[in-house]
């Protein structure tokens, strides 16, 4: 038994700026109401021909970027707005979190707010009366209730919203992206209505970007991308394609930045705390470009943790130099020196470096946590004169399955004696 | 035209919807006057400030005709001002309605019907305040309560149904053709002159009484003013059921119009 039925369900919307969809009451009142379609300099093919089946009592998971189509997709399911073409079938009563205290008046009570949402959601006033106290409970509101709703906090206000909505008890409830609203106190306790749903053999059709939520909760998970289905079935395949796929965008962008930008003076910064980025040094020698390189010599911008890397520097000497030194430095977003070494500094007799040349620094494991870093090359004298000083120019993206903090991710492992019984490491 | 399965259908929603429809009237009463010091007083004290403004005007700006040949001019006044506010203002605010409650359109499962009938009710509400200094003011001028007073149930609900019908014309219309929105202002002003409502039917001139006819709040304002200032039985109760039925038919040709539209309003507010 399917409680949504989705069949090959397309929403075409109109660009802004056409003045309106009827260009004639005669149109507005014959056409059946629904947006025609002219051609693609006018409409927006918001959702292409998405089907999907939600069984009954299944939670099922919505991903993708923003502007996928997902929130549509939500929308047409939750009835609010009809398909441009295919057919959408929800069984039983639907509530949909979309936004959460929607229509309340903030010039009354929450006590009055909390009715007249409840029977806009499609309960009776006597269905709001037996639950009013439960849905306050939920929220915490008591002693708020009766004051005006625009004295309220918006976390306040979301959580009063969030709890009507719970509470309509529906056969299908709709989630988009609403757990964030509370603190974690709140958050754990939606959580935990969500679970109690499924004991019940509700159905809950979550869209977020909190992909751990849909690997932890989700039976069922479905990835959207510009509109069309790229990935649907086990939600750790599906959010892995997703998170692998987004990686590789951002490896595209970031290579579509200018690696080094020629700019810069060739004095060093007397204050080397207050320069945050740049190039400096008297070229001499120069270091024209600066690679990540994986195992198999492809070059990248975003590594997984614990990652093998090397990172190569196409270097140059304009003349014969004796008295050099090559150093990488490797910084947090936060500015925070994470490592930071040099030839010199591991003890490199400099004998001989002259025309074209290649360096490489290879990380066995790029030990880091989760987040983006900034990247400093340099090649100077061993007084520290630079000859070509690269100042965070360089970024590289290291992403994790893990949420782990701190500065860097040493090696390691858990062990257990007998007494413990644990999984998942 | 439609069929009496859709006419049935809209009053079974109306009837679903009926909780919620009487609770949002309620807010929208309770949200108007919070906060001001008078509170619900002004609800008595616009139409009395009001009609204040139209007696001076018509009594001693200008003291033409009308108010000479009329006895008890401003409570005449009064029983036509009272019923034609709440008639002007639901639909003026009933073709912004749509548009202000956007958020709730698109975000939430909503029968958008019910934000019109909403507007169109609490006007009805108004109205009923007004009631009372209405009966007061016939009290002052001693004018006598006849049993013509019982046809008073029927001249509301003639104008409860026709001002329904034409606020869901207007308001899901103007989701669409904004401009709706600054004509209406301008018809309402011409309907205004257009209604014996400052002067009798009897003073306009034979060429317009035609004229006057076909707009349909000359019959309720006539009706109003036979029914509660002017002496003699109540004659014009044949045209009171006509119109009745009339505002039936403009109430369901309405629905249709709103029905059609509905699906776009998520889109277009």
């Amino acid at each position: 038994m399917n409680a949504i039925e989705v069949r090959d369900v397309r929403k075409v919307y109109r660009r802004y700026g056409r003045r309106t969809q009827f260009g004639t009451l005669k149109s507005a009142l014959l056409s059946r109401g629904r947006a025609r379609e002219s051609n693609d300099a006018t409409t927006f093919e918001a959702v292409r021909g998405v089907s999907f089946d939600v069984a009954q009592g299944k939670t099922f998971g919505l991903v993708g970027r923003n502007g996928s189509g997902k929130s549509t997709m939500l929308k047409l399911i939750a009835g609010i707005g009809k398909p441009t073409s295919g057919e959408v079938h929800v069984h039983g009563r639907v509530s949909a979190l979309i936004e959460l205290g929607a229509g309340f008046h903030p010039e009354i009570s929450g006590r009055d707010n909390v009715f007249i949402n409840g029977m806009m959601l499609g309960l009776s006033k006597r269905e709001v009366a037996t639950r009013f106290d439960e849905i306050v409970a939920f929220a915490d509101m008591q002693d708020f209730i009766d004051a005006p709703v625009k004295t309220y906090s918006s976390g306040m206000y979301m959580r009063l919203g969030f709890s009507v909505a719970i509470n309509v008890d529906p056969d299908v409830l709709l989630v988009d992206e609403v757990l964030a609203v509370g603190d974690e106190a709140f958050t754990h306790k939606c959580l935990d209505k969500f679970a109690d749903f499924r004991r019940r053999g509700k159905t809950v059709l979550l869209v977020t970007h909190m992909l751990d939520l849909v690997t932890r909760f989700c039976d069922e998970a479905l990835w959207l991308d510009h509109g069309v289905t790229r990935a649907h079935g086990d939600p750790k395949r599906v959010i892995d394609a997703y998170r692998l796929d987004v990686a590789a965008e951002e490896n595209r962008t970031m290579s579509a930045q200018p690696a080094i930008d020629s700019g810069g003076g060739n004095d060093a910064p007397s204050d080397m705390s207050t320069a945050r980025e740049g190039r400096w040094g008297s070229r001499e020698a120069e270091i024209l470009g600066v690679e990540f390189l994986r195992t198999d010599g492809t070059a990248a911008h975003v590594f997984q943790s614990g990652e093998p890397v090397e990172i190569r520097l196409r270097v140059r000497a304009h003349r014969r130099l004796t008295d050099f030194v090559f150093g990488v430095g490797i910084f947090s977003a936060d500015g925070v020196c994470c490592y930071g070494t040099n030839t010199d500094i591991e003890g490199a007799q400099p004998a001989e470096f002259s025309g074209d040349a290649n360096v490489g620094f290879h990380l066995d494991s790029l030990a880091l946590i989760e987040g983006s870093y900034k990247i400093d090359v340099a090649v100077h004298r061993r007084d520290g004169t630079p000859y070509d000083y690269h100042r965070q120019l360089h970024t590289i993206r290291i992403a994790s399955q893990w949420k782990d903090t701190g500065v860097f991710r040493p090696p390691h492992r858990w062990t257990f004696s007998s007494g413990i019984r644990i999984t998942g490491l | 035209m439609p069929g009496p399965s859709r006419v049935l259908h809209s009053l079974r929603q109306l009837l679903r919807h009926r909780a919620l429809i009487q609770s949002l009237v309620a807010r929208e009463l309770k949200a108007r006057y919070r906060a001001s010091v008078l509170g619900v007083i002004w609800s008595f004290l616009n139409p009395l400030l009001l009609l204040l403004i139209y007696t001076f005007v018509f009594s001693v700006v200008l003291p033409g005709s009308p108010s000479r040949q009329i006895d008890h001019f401003p409570l005449f006044l009064f029983c036509g001002i009272l019923p034609w506010t709440w008639f002007s203002s639901s639909l003026l605010e009933s073709a912004n309605v749509l548009v202000a409650g956007g958020a709730l359109l698109r975000k939430v499962l909503f029968p958008a019907e019910v934000l019109p009938l909403v507007t169109v009710f609490a006007g009805l509400v108004h109205f009923a305040l007004g009631l009372p200094i209405l009966i007061a003011f016939i009290l002052y001028y001693r004018v006598p309560i006849t049993a013509d007073i019982a046809w008073l149930p029927l001249v509301v609900l003639d104008q409860l149904l026709l001002t329904i019908g034409l606020a869901l014309i207007v308001s899901s219309l103007t989701v669409h053709f904004r401009d709706l929105r600054d004509l209406l202002g301008n018809v309402l002003t011409l309907a205004f002159f257009a209604t014996p409502i400052v002067y009798p039917l009897s003073l306009a001139p034979e060429w317009a009484r035609p004229l006057l006819a076909l707009n349909p709040f000359t019959h309720l304002a006539v009706a109003y003013q036979e029914v509660l200032v002017l002496p003699g039985p109540f004659s014009g109760w044949p045209s009171l059921i006509t119109l009745g039925v009339l505002s039936l038919v403009v109430c369901a040709v309405g629905y249709v119009v709103f029905d059609r539209l509905r699906d776009t309003f998520a889109e277009e507010v």
